[in-house]
């Protein structure tokens, strides 16, 4: 832990243009991609081509929307890939064999999401356990609860369900479907929680520096547990909107999501030791994987394994990049593992506690093999 | 403390052995197993035929083996407050390098069956490892020379590890027809699967270089402080990429396991999870996630409870599916009581038990 002092404040006031840097050259990246796909393949300058990256990545905008909050507070949420799965399945079950109505299913899986979101915000919290092991908890649990309910994909034909997914909105002689005004919506509320909204100045307060944060006396648990609550709720959701995508339910469903959500958020500019991110960053981080695809699908001759290979790329890229913005503004080169986020944050947290534990608790116990 | 041990006696050894890290999870494997054993009479029965051992603990015990490896590669990782997500696509990338590379194809020369591999076997197998290495050193670098969170280091190549297996084999399911390849994952050696011994080996080299060198404390030292590990003169950053290298390596080698298992290297689906499975391993064998404490032997308990409890959903009729959810349960039952709340609950418990007394 260590205070901001004037000097600090002050270089951090002269590099918020190198910290606006990853969403520049994110911008132009994207441009960049698109541009060179117009100019390589026939008929991929055109509005519709654009309009389908939202189309068939809606959901994962939701999603990684979510994901951001969650960076952003200096965790890491890995469920929402089997939140996503899951709801797809309850949905499905629901809709198609019970017969129930969309607009009872929609609000119960959306909730559901929101209290699994909490219920790992809790143990996170309360708990004082790593987001990352609980979370893959969860999604251990949630892909196991998908194989429980079936084992089978399950399509849904309820007519309802099929004509609001397939409903078409014209722009300019072109279409967007329900999916990608959902997806705007979520993202205009998000760009207000984000930088609008006291809840959005907590979150980044809590990622940069957690203690702070909770000597300046804000809300910090609640806060914390609300991002994975959120980051459940756009999960589910995001499991609606890939439910009116794929038309069915299926526990293999958006497999690896999350991982293409933490890339997109990267990609997006989100510092991942927290405290720094863009809602509109992940919007274009979305873009440029949905360019990539439509890229490799317009070649043709790529197969579709390249797909995961510049995502990695392009992932290992944007964190070397951030890696070194982190070392220029901080301006220490030397300790690189010291700097990391669990050594910031956990020592100071832990070692007074474990003063007062009693004598058995202060000596870490030796390394037994 | 100091009071029981005045007071001595059964009761103090008792309790001091009840706090052993290892005897949570030696109870909860014993646990287990007793309790396939209620379920199936001949559990523990162990049959020697043709010179080979069969049953279910030598059956559990060979299953558990590329977890064991995994697992035991991510200790060290773990201990210096890293992690390593990558393996799954490093088992992947080392099965798919194996096939591609040994492949082979069934000749039938004058009726005899003969089989011949595209390079030398010895050759594939150095490749594979040297690829599980490679992608090690990868990790490492970038976790200690760039200086990137572990997580974010090594999600790098989980990401991209897939879709570079698949480069590989073309996205095929790549067959191997070589019949002395799968004497590595199905083989006998002295009536037990050989991959037991490999196994053992592992353990053994780590278990030397931790006790008798100095490696295990600076590991340990490491994962307690980085910034005064380097102040006090530990060379941080070469013990880290030479911790991440080995993971790669032994990732590399469970990836040689599986393939000669199944015969057959799959891009999308060796390894599958498996990041997750080593992960819990680690973790049930009582070593912290927060670094700075670790135990080898711990992990192969934790890696060997996995495969028992999957044999256990197979054997007591629950569907396979309901694995994942168990694992899930176990994992946050693990985490909640290896927490610092629930454990500073049980130590004010027991003073005040002490103090009442």
């Amino acid at each position: 832990m260590k205070p901001l002092n004037s000097t600090e404040r002050f270089s951090l006031g002269r590099l918020f243009d190198a910290r606006l840097l990853p969403l520049l050259i994110t911008l132009a990246l994207f441009l960049l991609m698109f541009g060179y796909g117009s100019v390589a393949y026939r008929g991929f300058f055109s509005l519709q081509v654009f309009l389908n990256l939202f189309i068939d990545n809606a959901f994962l905008l939701i999603v990684a929307v979510g994901m951001t909050f969650v960076v952003i507070s200096g965790g890491i949420d890995l469920s929402v890939g089997g939140v996503v799965a899951v709801t797809t399945m309850i949905s499905a079950t629901l809709i198609q064999n019970h017969h129930l109505s969309l607009w009872v299913v929609t609000p119960l899986v959306l909730g559901m999401g929101a209290l699994f979101g909490a219920f790992q915000g809790v143990l996170i919290q309360y708990f004082r356990l790593q987001p990352f092991i609980v979370t893959l908890g969860g999604l251990f649990l949630t892909r196991g609860l998908c194989f429980l309910i079936n084992i089978e994909s399950i399509t849904i034909t309820d007519p309802v369900y099929t004509s609001l997914a397939e409903y078409r909105f014209a722009i300019f002689g072109c279409f967007v479907s329900a999916n990608v005004v959902i997806a705007l919506v979520v993202f205009a509320v998000a760009i207000w929680l984000a930088h609008y909204s006291t809840f959005g100045r907590v979150i980044y307060a809590i990622g940069g520096n957690e203690r702070s944060a909770m000597l300046m006396g804000l809300p910090v648990a609640r806060t914390k547990v609300l991002v994975y609550t959120l980051s459940g709720f756009c999960a589910a959701l995001g499991g609606v909107t890939f439910t009116f995508y794929m038309l069915s339910g299926y526990g293999l469903h958006a497999q690896g999501m999350e991982l293409d959500a933490l890339a997109a958020t990267v990609i997006g500019g989100t510092l991942l030791t927290g405290g720094v991110g863009y809602i509109t960053g992940t919007l274009f981080g979305v873009m440029i994987l949905g360019v990539i695809q439509t890229l490799i699908t317009f070649d043709g001759t790529l197969s579709s394994w390249w797909t995961r290979i510049a995502i990695g790329a392009l992932l290992c890229i944007f964190c070397v990049m951030q890696r070194l913005l982190e070392r220029h503004s901080t301006g220490k080169k030397r300790d690189s593992i010291g700097h990391q986020k669990g050594v910031k944050a956990a020592p100071p947290a832990r070692q007074p506690e474990a003063a007062s534990l009693g004598p058995n608790l202060t000596l870490e116990q030796p390394h037994g093999v | 403390m100091n009071q029981t041990s005045n007071t001595g006696g059964m009761r103090a050894r008792g309790a001091a052995l009840a706090r052993h890290p290892l005897f949570l999870p030696l109870l909860a494997l014993v646990a287990l197993l007793l309790l396939n054993r209620a379920f199936n009479p001949h559990f523990f029965q162990i049959v020697n035929q043709d010179g080979h051992w069969f049953g279910s603990l030598i059956d559990i015990l060979n299953r558990a083996s590329p977890l064991a490896l995994v697992a035991l590669g991510m200790t060290p990782v773990i201990a210096t407050r890293g992690v390593d997500v990558s393996v799954g696509a490093v088992v992947a990338i080392s099965a798919a390098t194996a096939a591609v590379l040994i492949g082979g194809q069934m000749h039938i020369v004058n009726g005899v069956e003969t089989y011949a591999s595209n390079v030398p076997m010895s050759v594939a197998i150095l490749a594979a490892l040297g690829v599980g290495l490679l992608c090690g050193l990868w990790n490492g670098t970038l976790v200690a020379w760039v200086g990137m969170q572990p997580i974010i280091a090594t999600l790098i190549l989980m990401v991209a590890g897939r879709g570079i297996a698949q480069l590989l084999t073309a996205g095929q399911i790549v067959t191997i027809y070589y019949q002395p390849y799968f004497y590595l994952g199905a083989g006998y050696l002295f009536g037990l699967p050989f991959a037991v011994y490999l196994v053992a080996a592992v353990l053994g080299l780590l278990w030397w270089l931790m006790k008798h060198t100095a490696l295990g404390l600076f590991i340990t030292a490491i994962g307690i402080n980085p910034v005064a590990s380097g102040f006090a003169g530990i060379k941080a950053r070469t013990i880290t990429l030479c911790v991440y290298a080995f993971c790669g390596l032994s990732a590399g080698l469970a990836g040689l396991l599986i393939s000669s298992n199944v015969k057959s290297a799959d891009g999308n689906n060796a390894g599958l999870l498996m990041e997750l499975d080593a992960i819990l391993a680690v973790t049930l064998g009582g070593t912290s996630l927060g670094g700075g404490h670790f135990s080898l032997i711990g992990t192969l308990i934790g890696a060997l409870i996995i495969q028992t409890l999957t044999y256990t959903t197979y054997s007591i009729g629950v569907p396979p599916e309901a694995n994942l959810v168990v694992k899930a349960i176990v994992v946050f039952v693990v985490c909640v009581t290896q927490s610092d709340v629930v454990k500073k609950l049980v130590i004010r418990e027991r003073m005040t038990l002490e103090g009442g007394r």
